[in-house]
């Protein structure tokens, strides 16, 4: 594995996380992470639109006409995702159903076309696909660590299963909506405390 | 009644950005100053305004389970349910292309401020999002969705415009240097939403 591979994968999963410091995707990120086990099928289906799409669209990058780009794209992302969706409903039916329509709306997840545009449009299939890959697990990575601390504070489990003694009694504001903008927030504050050059002036 | 009890709880029950996150990229990158969140959340409403009964019409008339019938016997058990991501994305797209070829030659004032956003909003989650739950909650007709889609598109609106405003005073006060930008826009938002909270319940 050469060095410049070894960046595509690396830097998305912490450097330019695309969560905390693009701040790309963030509609999903947020809504989804009430339980660990939404947000984990949540991020693999992120980690699999984003890998094939980038796939796709990087091997058909030459005959795609610049103008229509973006409709192309689309239909390469709405095309994923349906299959994402189709599987689910056939195999985890009940997470499906607790996801509702955030699966759908992976298809303007910014992660996604911010990736195609910026990356598998210039790129070979094979970096591209690497690259799609990493992105979707920098995204998954802040979604299962913002997940854990909503769960498990919020109802006292992980995975559904009881972690907190039996008498804890679950923090209702941390299953709300809010708080996972918070939670986020803090996430973010941690990351700039370690890497300094990512601070705002 | 039915029509102002739907508007006001989805501007204010069921915000797009504080109870479903829908159009988050956008709105954390656009509302550095009121001026461009004005326009940005404007053309925000429009679209949502003419996609969501034109999805609302593709999936009574095309896409739900025996949604074909009007064409005949042999249609009647058609699902094609299973196409409707690709379809309202595929409206969505071309509409905001639509849009911004007439805004470019009939309002080019308009055009030029709201320019760069106007193509951005193919991909704002919170028309697709619009769409979905529109589909989701089986509304009654084409004035529902109309209403829906303009309640919670003046709901994005109005979030819009706040964290905007609240933005702009912020750059006078003193943020620690990790939370600076990012971080305490994120906390800003998540303090507006537990405020927003308070019309939880509400309905007329």
């Amino acid at each position: 594995m050469d060095a410049k591979i070894k960046e595509t994968i690396l830097n998305p999963i912490f450097k330019g996380n695309p969560i905390s410091v693009l701040v790309l995707g963030i509609c999903s990120a947020l809504a989804v992470t009430v339980e660990l086990k939404g947000a984990c099928v949540m991020a693999l289906s992120v980690i699999a639109v984003t890998a094939l799409s980038s796939l796709v669209v990087s091997l058909i990058r030459k005959t795609i006409p610049n103008r229509v780009r973006i409709i192309v794209q689309l239909v390469v992302v709405a095309m994923m995702v349906i299959l994402v969706d189709q599987f689910l409903k056939g195999f985890a039916y009940e997470v499906d159903k607790q996801l509702s329509v955030y699966i759908g709306l992976i298809i303007t997840n910014c992660i996604v076309m911010g990736r195609i545009e910026a990356f598998a449009l210039g790129n070979k299939p094979w970096p591209s696909f690497l690259d799609g890959l990493a992105n979707g697990a920098g995204y998954g990575l802040i979604l299962i660590v913002v997940a854990f601390f909503r769960e498990l504070f919020g109802s006292g489990t992980l995975f559904g299963f009881q972690v907190l003694p039996a008498g804890y009694v679950g923090n209702g504001l941390v299953i709300l909506p809010p708080m996972a903008l918070i939670l986020l927030g803090c996430v973010v504050w941690v990351q700039r405390s370690i890497q300094k050059d990512l601070q705002e002036k | 009644m039915e029509y102002l009890s739907l508007f006001v709880k989805s501007i204010f029950v069921d915000n797009m950005i504080f109870s479903y996150f829908l159009g988050m990229c956008s709105y954390l990158a656009v509302s550095k100053n009121v001026k461009t969140a004005n326009g940005l959340g404007i053309a925000v409403i429009f679209v949502l305004l003419c996609t969501l009964p034109l999805n609302y019409l593709l999936d009574t008339y095309v896409l739900k389970p025996g949604a074909l019938g009007w064409l005949g016997e042999s249609f009647a058990d058609v699902d094609l349910s299973f196409l409707s991501f690709i379809i309202f994305i595929a409206v969505i797209a071309a509409f905001t292309q639509l849009v911004e070829m007439i805004v470019e030659k009939f309002l080019p004032a308009l055009y030029s401020s709201l320019g760069i956003y106007l193509p951005l909003i193919a991909v704002n989650c919170a028309i697709l999002g619009g769409s979905l739950f529109m589909q989701q909650r089986d509304f009654g007709g084409v004035g529902e969705s109309a209403v829906y889609a303009l309640g919670s598109g003046i709901g994005w609106y109005l979030a819009i415009v706040a964290l905007a405003a609240i933005r702009e005073k912020m750059t006078y006060s003193n943020v620690p240097a990790p939370l600076k930008g990012l971080g305490v826009t994120f906390i800003t938002v998540g303090l507006m939403g537990i405020a927003f909270m308070a019309f939880m319940g509400i309905s007329l």
